[in-house]
């Protein structure tokens, strides 16, 4: 079992508010992320919820009950840290049973509990080793397994995998996707890349100055997005805003269009402009726009064999059905 | 970054600490301010009675009170001097590639190993006795007239002696100071075409500061309450006796425990306007 | 600075270091040879540098004179005794001073710091009183703690330096896998500040062992350590070069040698964390 639910939950730091009044629920064994630029407070958040930080008001409850004073040991909750926060000085195997020895558990089910994490995690052979002769995601991987022994109601990551070069990142989003289906236990994870948050996550909760913006599934998110912020947000490259007279066409203040809605022509289109830079990743390219006098640059996102260079002149052409429009306020109009 | 419990649980582990160190520092304050306003003798009476600040004006109007003063800051303010130039200079020379780097360090630390009163007696009677002492026959061997060290140049001598106590802690302090220079700056500033004596004062220097604040720090707190050097070398003679020694002298020689009182006050006072002083630019320096 | 230098560069380098070095050494290499000389032969002019004839001598009778193993033993218990203490009390203290700081961490921390600038010659008769009353006068026990208190500062903020170099994630995944606080210091944090400790004990070991105020004036006999020997040297048996010599090199040998072993781990502790 595994739902918490934040009540009203603020959290000032002297007479600074980071979290204003939240309310959140999180349903057994979702897999929850908290997505948002740094210092959004959505470490906070996940401080708070694992009881490292206490919450200056309101109540936070995990499976029914008042976890609010309760201490980080006694909530049933397991953490995963940016610095994986692996003990250097213990072997693998100790590391993984450190919470078991702590829960005073009989040494023959500890002995069980980690052997089985480890073969789970593919760590069999390192298990006398000490964390420093470990490679970045070996290193991770204890710090799951160390999470995962332990049975807990929820997993809390915190930024597990920004220390991580980009293909292992990809390998290690891919096994704690995995894990969750196997578990079947509440995860929370934070992160500030959308592209974490999008591919792996059940409910998506964006965060800015620890208001939450949106909550919802990925594809809510990409599709309906609630205001700017969270259209700009989510979505990778970002979302194209324009203001003004061509906006007004549509009857709103601002309208979005993603790069990848956007048809691209050398002869014919809704709007024209000279292309800046051109960056071509193979499987697509990415076209940055100027003087098309909508905005100061609209970025494209094309077929991966489109030709423009540097200063050729370009037609584009909006899906219509996918514009999104905000009002005066950044607020989406439906 | 704590939670409430965990920040009154962090006041009841520092209680320890901090209770012992307000007892250390209150109950013997509170006992020499309270003899400093008395008439005290442990062997010609004891208790005389409360005479006001008669102690703290004879302490002060004594003919030895400003000599002290002054004999206590020229050995600190000697010393630091010496140490500090001698130090950086030699961590230069350290910091240069050489064959048996490690054996030279060895011989340059040791003598902060030394017990002081090991190095005032070796000093006083195997270098410094004007009959038998090394320095003794070097002068002699030079043609010289050799030199009663103590007498004829005490101060000279005891900062002498203290320096080379001294000497290996800044060295060594400067040392990892300067190892931890980025040497591409120093290649930047070569190709920028400054000269080794710029460089040494633009980038070497300001490098050094933060390490030259934790040396003079540091060597000022033992250095105000030097005793063993002077106890074993002129007993305080020939214009060596600090505010320490002197007061040292008032309680344990002259038996007159309330002047020695107003004394210790006087050394109170003054090791706090240094303290202050010190403090403010080591707090300074310990936030970056 | 790794920079590639001419090989006459670097003999010329090392001339110059080695002259100085041994310099700065000669007195104590002066005092550990004049040791093995007799005492004519230590006020022979010219002075005899290598060619005497070496004698255990001077030792034998220092230790007939007194007893070199009730000091040294003292020196120990003293030293060892006042930097354990001392760890014991400022271990949670700087755990607090690290882990949990506050607006007043470095106030408490610089006003520690200035406890040492307190001159002890202000409050030697209070002390010297107390130690009457109390009964501690030439005890071991007292002067331990005595030895403790004045080296407390430097013990918390040396360990205050190393602990705040580990990162709290770690104490805090401890408290997460159910580590009492109790556990989290014992199992986690002391073991990875094993090296600072190990050099805040030291280096607290050497000045304990040197310090030589309070030992002089609290001891008389029983608790003198290494400090008082010496001093019983200095007039007029000081004359005496190679007994004198024997009894430095005696009452300095155990803290060299300790020192030299460990001079990596003390130059770090010394910076006080402020050097890198």
């Amino acid at each position: 079992m595994g739902r918490i639910q934040l009540k009203s939950v603020t959290k000032s730091f002297g007479d600074v508010q980071v979290i204003p009044p939240l309310d959140l629920t999180i349903e057994d064994g979702e897999f929850t992320v908290f997505v948002g630029p740094s210092g959004c407070g959505k470490s906070t958040l996940l401080r708070l919820i694992a009881g490292l930080e206490d919450i200056t008001s309101g109540h936070i409850e995990i499976d029914g009950t008042d976890a609010t004073d309760v201490p980080p040991a006694k909530r049933g909750l397991a953490m995963v840290f940016q610095s994986y926060a692996l003990y250097p000085h213990m072997s693998v195997r100790k590391n993984i049973a450190f919470p078991l020895r702590m829960a005073k558990l009989e040494q023959a089910e500890i002995d069980k509990r980690v052997e089985g994490a480890a073969s789970v995690l593919n760590l069999a052979d390192y298990l006398d080793r000490r964390p420093g002769q470990l490679s970045g995601g070996q290193r991770q991987r204890v710090a799951i397994g160390r999470a995962i022994v332990r049975e807990p109601a929820a997993f809390l990551f915190d930024e597990p995998l920004s220390n991580l070069d980009a293909a292992l990142r990809v390998g290690m989003r891919l096994e704690i996707s995995e894990l969750h289906e196997r578990l079947a236990t509440t995860m929370i994870y934070v992160t500030h890349d959308q592209v974490e948050a999008m591919t792996m996550a059940d409910k998506i909760v964006v965060l800015q100055a620890g208001v939450i913006e949106q909550v919802g599934s990925p594809l809510e998110l990409y599709r309906t997005p609630r205001n700017l912020f969270v259209a700009g947000f989510i979505g990778s490259p970002k979302m194209n805003f324009i203001e003004g007279a061509e906006a007004k066409k549509y009857d709103a203040h601002t309208i979005g269009i993603r790069p990848e809605h956007l048809a691209v022509s050398e002869t014919e289109g809704e709007w024209s402009g000279v292309v800046s830079v051109s960056e071509h990743l193979g499987s697509d390219t990415f076209f940055h726009v100027q003087e098309t006098g909508l905005a100061e640059t609209i970025t494209v996102r094309a077929d991966g064999e489109v030709g423009f260079r540097h200063g050729d002149r370009i037609h584009l052409t909006p899906r219509a059905d996918v514009i999104h429009r905000f009002d005066a306020k950044g607020l989406r109009i439906e | 970054m704590a939670t409430q419990h965990s920040r009154s649980v962090a006041r009841l582990m520092m209680a320890p600490a901090v209770v012992l160190l307000l007892g250390w520092m209150l109950v013997p304050l509170t006992m020499t301010l309270y003899f400093s306003f008395k008439k005290y003798l442990p062997l010609r009476g004891g208790d005389l009675g409360w005479v006001g600040f008669d102690n703290y004006v004879r302490f002060v109007s004594s003919s030895s009170f400003w000599p002290a003063v002054q004999a206590t800051l020229v050995i600190v303010g000697g010393v630091l001097a010496i140490t500090v130039v001698l130090g950086i200079l030699l961590a230069m020379l350290l910091d240069q590639p050489m064959w048996g780097q490690g054996v030279v360090r060895i011989l340059v630390i040791a003598p902060f190993f030394v017990m002081p009163t090991v190095s005032a007696l070796v000093w006083k009677n195997m270098f410094m006795d004007p009959i038998n002492g090394l320095l003794a026959h070097l002068w002699r061997f030079f043609g010289a007239e050799p030199v009663s060290w103590l007498s004829e140049a005490s101060m000279t001598s005891i900062v002498m002696i203290v320096s080379w106590q001294w000497l290996p802690f800044a060295t060594l302090i400067l040392l990892t100071a300067i190892q931890s220079l980025d040497s591409e700056q120093l290649e930047a500033a070569e190709m920028d075409g400054a000269p080794p004596l710029k460089r040494f004062y633009h980038i070497i220097l300001p490098h050094l500061g933060r390490a030259i604040t934790i040396v003079i720090l540091i060597q000022t707190i033992f250095l105000l309450s030097i005793f063993a050097e002077i106890f074993v070398t002129t007993g305080g003679a020939f214009g060596t006796r600090t505010l320490t020694y002197l007061i040292f002298q008032r309680v344990l020689e002259g038996q007159n425990v309330g002047l020695g009182s107003a004394g210790g006050v006087y050394a109170i006072i003054l090791a706090n306007i240094v303290a202050i002083f010190l403090m403010r630019i080591v707090g300074k320096n310990l936030d970056a | 600075m790794s920079r590639t230098v001419t090989t006459q560069r670097k003999s010329f380098n090392t001339a110059i270091a080695w002259v100085i070095g041994l310099l700065i050494f000669f007195p104590i290499l002066w005092t550990i040879l004049t040791s093995f000389k007799t005492e004519a032969q230590a006020i022979a002019s010219p002075p005899l540098f290598l060619n005497f004839d070496w004698t255990l001598e001077n030792y034998a009778v220092v230790q007939e004179r007194s007893d070199y193993m009730r000091f040294l033993w003292n020196s120990v218990i003293l030293a060892g005794g006042s930097t354990i203490l001392g760890v014991i009390i400022a271990v949670p203290a700087a755990w607090a001073m690290a882990f949990v700081p506050s607006k007043r961490t470095k106030d408490i921390l610089l006003w520690m710091l200035s406890t040492k600038m307190l001159p002890a010659v202000g409050v030697l008769y209070p002390i010297y009183l107390l130690f009457i009353r109390l009964g501690l006068l030439d005890s071991r026990a007292g002067l331990v703690v005595v030895l403790m208190l004045i080296n407390l500062p430097i013990i918390v903020w040396m360990l205050y330096t190393y602990f705040r170099e580990i990162p709290g994630e770690i104490l805090e995944a401890a408290r997460m896998d159910g580590a009492t606080l109790k556990e989290e210091i014992l199992y986690v944090l002391t073991p990875m500040a094993i090296p600072g400790i190990a050099s805040t004990v030291l280096l607290n070991f050497i000045l304990a062992w040197n310090e030589a105020f309070w030992t002089l004036n609290l001891t008389a006999v029983n608790a003198a350590p290494l400090t008082a020997f010496i001093a019983s040297y200095s007039s007029p048996e000081g004359l005496f070069f190679a007994k004198l010599s024997a009894a430095s090199t005696m009452a300095i040998a155990p803290i060299l040698i300790l020192g030299w072993f460990s001079q990596k781990q003390l130059v770090r502790g010394l910076t006080f964390g402020a050097v890198k």
